[in-house]
């Protein structure tokens, strides 16, 4: 089946439908759904309910006491989530949060709405643990748990991408991706999960990294890296593995040794450290900042987060600096302390360089690299030529999870103005806090989910379209390593001819380096100066 | 004391034992659940580095930057102000237009009811305190009509209306709507109306209205005397929505104060915050994964813990 045109997808029709929404049926059309996981990730991770099965088959095979594992599920997670019982109880349903998703702005399916995809939920909680719900059943918004729920949840809480922006609209702050987290969680107990996320995970769990690459392969990628920076720098960098006794580890999402246009920033982030002698390591073992688990349970979060500590306390360093990655800082930021710390063999954070302590990263521990590389850049640590760039005419992209659970709005943008020379904003409703998800976020990045994911993407590729054609912008700066791997396909779908990189692929073409050869290319080993030529 | 009068006083009496155990039930379920991550809708600047101005209010990092905010919820409804309205036109071309009617709608019901029931501690009060008689005189500032017209009154019934409207008019609204949604604003629209007809057509006998009122907040209830019908669908419309609010989504009034996304601070790397069910799980440990790569390792010329 060929995917939708884009001018057949842009017909939504926001009229509901005439069947009321406690109806749970489903349709699982090709395109707008995940295949569900191999049973031999299941197994890897000792989840329950490994089997062969798919969303659209008839029969899901769920173990036979499935209801009651749901309900005790529920009954459990009420006990230990005050976000959770609290949003079971207090929304008002006055829809504010409606438009406010990406995924209904594309698809116009009121299921959709966030008050909607969370009443999927809140209509069981109420049949089963409120007395009105338990007295007067559908006349209090009440329904029974069955098989065709479940498959709604499935269909539904695999259509969120835990991205937040409802949250910031919602009057009391009711946070969606609390209820897709736990509503995936109780999918989970009975072995409804998707494979886009828990292939990485066990991936993660076992080699330590989502992609799978072993300790040999990834030290040949980082070598790889090395070697192909020297052809464009004419300068041979440093890249430690697994270096004991370093006095930073450095924690990058495995696509930027893997993808890309990932790639690109990892030289960026190369040529930075050499270029200011910084004494760091990677790690072979903890060669992911990424968490899958984020988007499978807070135990799987655990679970997949332990080796940074553990790595961490391994190699004796002070403290740890991670990459450009969306979801990892959400679990960073919000998650790691908690779960994995105190990390009170590490020290706080001072930038070697510039002496600044990073007091804001004073328990964790971890600082976000572009905190670190602002720094350096308003302390004149680094000589950048921002003409380098002159081809790119730059806009950014508010990566969900950087915004909005941790405010790291200024950083990324300050390090932009001064490596190059073409930057524009996109309009004040799509970006920082209000910051439209890439639609492929949450696990849900993969093929088979083409359909929603472009339609998930429709308003960042709508206003991204508003900044090329006013402005002539032709390239999307970001800082997620999920954004880099599925804003390039949907750009393409809905807005062509603006490509897509991190921050620090930026910095490195500005990056005038001790001892360099003349750069003729930029990172990608496109010729300077015949971009130039070709842009005047 | 006559069966009537008897209802007039048990029924009131009810509703406030249902509302006062209920209500607390409720706020003890919630508080029995721990918080256990930290999980602030960040909506500002971070407090990072120095020379980058924070967001004191949209990100806040200290206690009273976490008050000032919630501050600005609770009393001005900040998250609703930010309302917009997606339009998708041809081209495509997505616009998101201001859409303050909501905001608008939602704080003139909640304050206006607000003033109403200070204004109702007339009744329950005597003497009467001086910022009652205050609230009175501005509120009938412009001193229309006999008895003075309450600017409130006027207020909280279009605000109702065109919160009813909304949810009957706005298909999306009315598509999530639920049954519990009409039935409280036509419980609010009826204590609201009742009380208008009571004090503007029907004049109920104020000093008689406020002996029962006396009699009940001072649990010495005495007999209803000479208060009319009107008085008793107030009094029974009244008894009904404080008896239906533990039930009801109108816990929000209460919940929103426990909102973990916004009545925490954004200061996760700076204070540890302690899950009090942390719990050991199961992990891949570094020996584990040495030890399954470690002819690889070796190749690769990494340094190994154990030859």
């Amino acid at each position: 089946m060929s995917n939708p045109k884009p001018e057949q997808l842009v017909q939504i029709d926001y009229r509901p439908p005439s069947r009321d929404w406690m109806n749970p049926a489903v349709e699982f059309r090709r395109g707008t759904f995940c295949y569900s996981a191999a049973a031999k990730n299941l197994e890897y991770l000792n989840l329950p309910n490994p089997r062969e099965w798919q969303p659209f088959d008839k029969d899901w095979k769920l173990p036979p006491d499935w209801k009651r594992i749901v309900l005790e599920g529920m009954r459990d997670r009420l006990r230990k989530f005050r976000s959770f019982r609290l949003f079971m109880d207090i929304c008002v349903r006055c829809g504010a949060c409606a438009d406010k998703c990406h995924f209904y702005i594309g698809s116009g399916d009121p299921k959709n709405m966030p008050v909607l995809r969370a009443e999927l939920l809140r209509s069981v909680y109420r049949r089963y643990f409120t007395l009105a719900g338990r007295l007067f059943g559908k006349l209090a918004g009440a329904r029974d748990l069955t098989e065709d729920v479940v498959k709604e949840w499935f269909y539904y809480f695999y259509q969120c991408t835990e991205c937040r922006r409802c949250s910031v609209f919602c009057p009391y702050g009711i946070d969606t991706a609390e209820i897709t987290m736990i509503g995936r969680e109780l999918l989970n107990l009975i072995g409804c999960n998707i494979n886009w996320v828990l292939e990485p995970a066990a991936n993660c769990f076992r080699t330590g990294n989502h992609l799978g690459v072993q300790p040999h392969g990834f030290k040949d990628s980082i070598d790889f890296a090395v070697d192909e920076l020297e052809e464009i720098t004419g300068v041979r960098v440093e890249a430690p593995i697994n270096r004991k006794g370093a006095e930073i580890l450095f924690i990058v999402p495995s696509a930027d040794y893997f993808g890309t246009p990932h790639y690109y920033s990892l030289l960026g982030y190369l040529m930075l450290f050499h270029e200011i002698g910084l004494d760091y390591t990677f790690s072979a073992f903890a060669s992911e900042g990424g968490n899958f688990g984020l988007f499978n349970s807070h135990e799987m979060i655990k679970r997949l987060n332990a080796k940074i500590y553990a790595e961490a306390k391994r190699l004796g360093v002070k403290w740890i600096v991670g990459a450009e990655c969306g979801h990892m800082w959400r679990v960073l930021h919000q998650y790691m302390d908690t779960m994995n710390g105190p990390a009170d063999f590490l020290e706080v954070p001072v930038s070697p360089v510039t002496g600044t302590r990073f007091d804001h990263a004073r328990s964790t521990k971890m600082v976000h690299l572009c905190e670190f590389t602002a720094d350096l850049i308003k302390h004149g640590k680094l000589k950048l030529d921002p003409s380098r760039n002159n081809h790119w005419n730059v806009t950014f992209h508010d990566s969900c999870n950087p915004s909005r659970a941790m405010g790291l709005l200024e950083e990324p943008r300050y390090i932009l103005r001064n490596v190059c020379n073409h930057f524009h904003e996109m309009p004040e409703n799509t970006i920082r806090e209000q910051t439209f998800c890439c639609g492929s976020g949450s696990g849900l990045g993969t093929d088979e989910n083409f359909e929603m994911r472009m339609r998930g993407g429709l308003p960042r590729a709508n206003a991204v379209r508003y900044v090329r054609d006013k402005y002539g912008v032709n390239l999307l700066a970001c800082i997620c390593a999920i954004d880099k791997a599925t804003l390039p396909p949907l750009l393409e779908y809905w807005t062509p001819g603006v490509e897509v990189a991190g921050v620090h692929e930026l910095v490195g073409n500005a990056l005038v380096m001790r001892g360099e050869a003349e750069r003729k290319t930029d990172l990608r080993g496109q010729p300077l100066e015949l971009q130039e030529a070709v842009h005047a | 004391m006559e069966l009537t009068s008897l209802i007039a006083v048990a029924i009131p009496y009810a509703a406030i034992a249902i509302f006062l155990i209920g209500f607390s039930y409720r706020i003890v379920r919630w508080s029995l659940s721990p918080v256990p991550f930290r999980i602030p809708t960040v909506c500002g600047q971070q407090k990072s580095l120095p020379w980058i101005k924070a967001g004191y209010l949209e990100s806040p990092w200290t206690r009273m930057g976490v008050v000032a905010r919630m501050a600005l919820e609770i009393l001005l409804f900040r998250s609703l102000f930010r309302n917009t309205r997606a339009e998708l036109r041809q081209g495509p071309k997505l616009s998101y237009l201001e859409s303050k009617f909501l905001w608008l709608g939602a704080l003139a019901f909640h304050w206006s009811f607000l003033v109403i029931l200070l204004r109702h501690l007339r009744f329950f009060l005597e003497p009467v305190p001086a910022f009652v008689g205050a609230i009175e005189a501005a509120d009938g500032f412009f001193q229309v009509s006999l008895p003075v017209l309450y600017l409130t009154d006027v207020v909280i019934l279009v605000a109702l209306g065109y919160l009813l409207a909304r949810r009957i008019w706005n298909a999306q609204a009315r598509y999530i709507s639920l049954p519990s949604d009409y039935l409280a604003l036509a419980l609010l629209i009826g204590l609201a109306g009742t009380g208008v007809i009571m004090r503007y057509f029907t004049r109920v006998d104020v000093i008689a209205a406020k002996q029962f009122a006396l009699g009940l907040a001072t649990f010495s209830p005495v007999a209803p005397e000479n208060l009319g019908v009107m008085f008793y669908a107030h009094l029974f419309t009244l008894s009904a929505l404080i008896a239906y609010l533990p039930f009801s989504k109108l816990v929000h009034m209460g919940g929103v104060f426990l909102s973990p996304t916004r009545n925490l601070a954004n200061d996760n790397r700076a204070r540890r915050h302690v899950n009090p069910w942390n719990y050991p799980v199961k992990v891949h440990t570094y020996q584990e994964w040495e030890d399954e790569f470690r002819e690889k390792i070796a190749a690769a010329g990494l340094p190994l813990e154990r030859q």
